[in-house]
């Protein structure tokens, strides 16, 4: 019964394109009649029956695979985050190790939650009347589902997947800027910093491209987020570090003092288990399950990671004397943030110049800014910051996607609206509540200062 | 009674430990400590910056022993702990004034 009316609405719509096919343009009112009867009548269908009835359609099939391969890819992406977890961890002092978990903890679950409740709308519905395509309200989150948002009407991909596979990707942001103000940030204000700016500033900028915002509007290219989300969240992440100064004991007499890293299976761990989230972060952004581009940027983003590591290798080796560990990891990150915008665009051989380019240019923007004193501890401003740039500028050179004056033009905004708003955030932050602990806290360890526990406590000299 | 005190470079530990089993020494105290001497420290690098590294590992061991095989004792120290090059270590004979098992209340050499 229900079926049948469904199948009577496909029927009036088609008739209805029939009679605009035949009838032509001046018949348009007939048209809309037509259109809005079907309309009107698909409206009254349970989204059961209508869900059910396309389900049964040829396109179901590729819908379905697509939408399976997105949210593997969601999953991939969330995996990152426990690769952000283990890098930060393991590049700062064992001291530090609780703060460092509990925030990356903090992140994800605020970053889902709010994306839900503001960000995912804020970011994607479209925009305001007289926006000029700037800022996008946000709208809803719990709305019930109809068949628009569940088939191939919505996409290759439900509105359910197209949600979490963004959310995943939102709370990144925050976490690029968590791992350049360890050691020394104050737990309760970055919480509140975080959260401002993945809820508020992340969407705005987000929007602007694929919102179909302005820089959209202009041939903007950033395939899966060189600018969007890694450079965006480097600029956040060197304005913060800025404002906070380095860690007690970095610069000492003019000198720079290395802060050793306590773990570096911890990072490298770290490091594998985000180039494996890669795969989803990259190819999920093809946003359906095209064997052709999946597979390509499979392959570009694994070519990528290799070149970064063999240029971050190469320049360490021949401008540091070593083969530095950290750097290479620093460059396997280096080059799947410079072929994230053009993941898909760039083919293979220049995937891998890619990478060799932004691990070279990974160890050079390390070294440069331990020499200005913006202490990173985990490098975060160099791979995302630095390398997000020059990825968004790769696929200028090294693809036709875009034209290198607006890649340019979109990079700089990008990173300059999340420097500018962190620098006011956070400074803000910093004249009122303080952003940093104690010099006693600090020497104490950030552990027992913030939270009251350590991470290992079996370790070392113990009475217990 | 003689204390037999030997800092030693930590890999010998195990070659040390055979050797004085050898000639009968049946117990000692180990330690991992950090110092250093004419070797002085040496230096690392990481990100790009280099660092000194003052304080070396070492192991230390503490075995008291009879007067007459205070000797010994340290002859199978040096033989097996020597490498020949800078940072070998120590070995320091001290005098001890007594000892006492804490188990059985015996002192003096039958406490060893």
């Amino acid at each position: 019964m229900k079926i049948k009316k469904f199948l009577l609405a496909l029927l009036l719509s088609s008739s209805a394109f029939l009679m605009a096919g035949s009838l032509g343009a001046q018949d348009a009112p007939v048209v809309e009649a037509a259109a809005e009867a079907a309309e009107a009548v698909a409206d009254a269908i349970p989204f059961e029956d209508g869900y059910a009835a396309f389900m049964e359609t040829p396109g179901a099939a590729f819908f379905t695979i697509s939408n399976l391969w997105l949210l593997i890819s969601a999953a991939l992406v969330f995996i990152m985050h426990l690769g952000f977890a283990t890098v930060e961890s393991g590049l700062s002092q064992s001291k530090n190790t609780v703060n460092i978990l509990f925030k990356n903890v903090f992140i994800i679950s605020m970053g889902i939650i709010t994306y839900a409740l503001w960000g995912f709308n804020a970011m994607y519905p479209g925009f305001a009347e007289g926006s000029a395509g700037v800022f996008a309200m946000g709208s809803w989150f719990d709305v019930p589902a109809s068949v628009d948002m569940m088939t191939a009407a919505y996409a290759d991909y439900t509105w359910y997947t197209d949600f979490i596979f963004q959310a995943m990707f939102a709370a990144t942001a925050a976490t690029i800027v968590s791992g350049a103000v360890a050691e020394r940030v104050k737990l309760s204000s970055f919480m509140i910093f975080a959260t401002l700016l993945v809820t508020f500033a992340y969407p705005i900028t987000g929007s602007w491209q694929w919102g179909g915002g302005w820089l959209s509007a202009r041939g903007f290219y950033d395939f899966a987020g060189s600018s969007l989300v890694h450079g965006f969240g480097g600029f956040a992440a060197l304005a913060c570090a800025i404002i906070l100064g380095p860690r007690a004991g970095k610069y000492v007499d003019g000198r720079i003092k290395p802060i050793l890293g306590h773990s570096m299976p911890l990072a490298t761990i770290g490091v594998f288990l985000l180039f494996l989230g890669w795969f989803g972060f990259n190819g999920g952004s093809v946003l359906n399950a095209d064997p052709y581009l999946v597979s390509l940027v499979f392959v570009t983003t694994a070519l990528a990671a290799a070149g970064g590591a063999i240029g971050s290798i190469i320049t360490s080796w021949v401008f540091l004397k070593k083969p530095d560990l950290s750097m290479a990891l620093n460059g396997i990150l280096a080059g799947l943030v410079g072929i994230t915008a053009g993941a898909d665009s760039i083919m293979p051989a220049y995937a891998i110049l890619t990478g060799l380019i932004a691990g070279a240019l990974v160890v050079f923007s390390i070294i440069f800014f331990d020499k200005i004193k913006i202490d990173d501890p985990v490098g975060a401003i160099s791979v995302h910051g630095v390398c997000g740039i020059f990825g968004t500028l790769a696929v200028a050179l090294f693809s036709d996607a875009a034209g290198f004056g607006i890649q340019l033009i979109g990079t700089l905004s990008i990173g300059a609206f999340a420097f500018i708003f962190s620098l006011i955030v956070f400074g803000l932050l910093k004249v009122t509540v303080g952003v940093r602990v104690s010099p006693e806290e600090e020497a104490e360890g950030l552990d027992i200062g913030e939270h009251g526990q350590e991470a290992y406590p079996d370790f070392g000299a113990s009475s217990r | 009674m003689k204390l037999v005190k030997a800092i030693i470079k930590p890999f010998k530990l195990e070659e040390v430990k055979e050797a004085l089993a050898d000639i009968g020494i049946e117990g000692m105290t180990v330690t991992e400590v950090k110092g250093f001497g004419r070797q002085k420290g040496h230096t690392e690098i990481y990100r790009g910056s280099e660092y000194t590294v003052d304080f070396l590992p070492k192991v230390m061991i503490e075995i008291v022993v009879d007067d007459a095989d205070a000797e010994k004792t340290s002859e199978a120290i040096v033989k097996a702990a020597k490498t020949g090059k800078i940072g070998d270590g120590k070995v320091f004979i001290i005098p001890v004034d007594s000892a006492i098992r804490i188990r059985t209340d015996e002192s003096g050499p039958e406490a060893l």
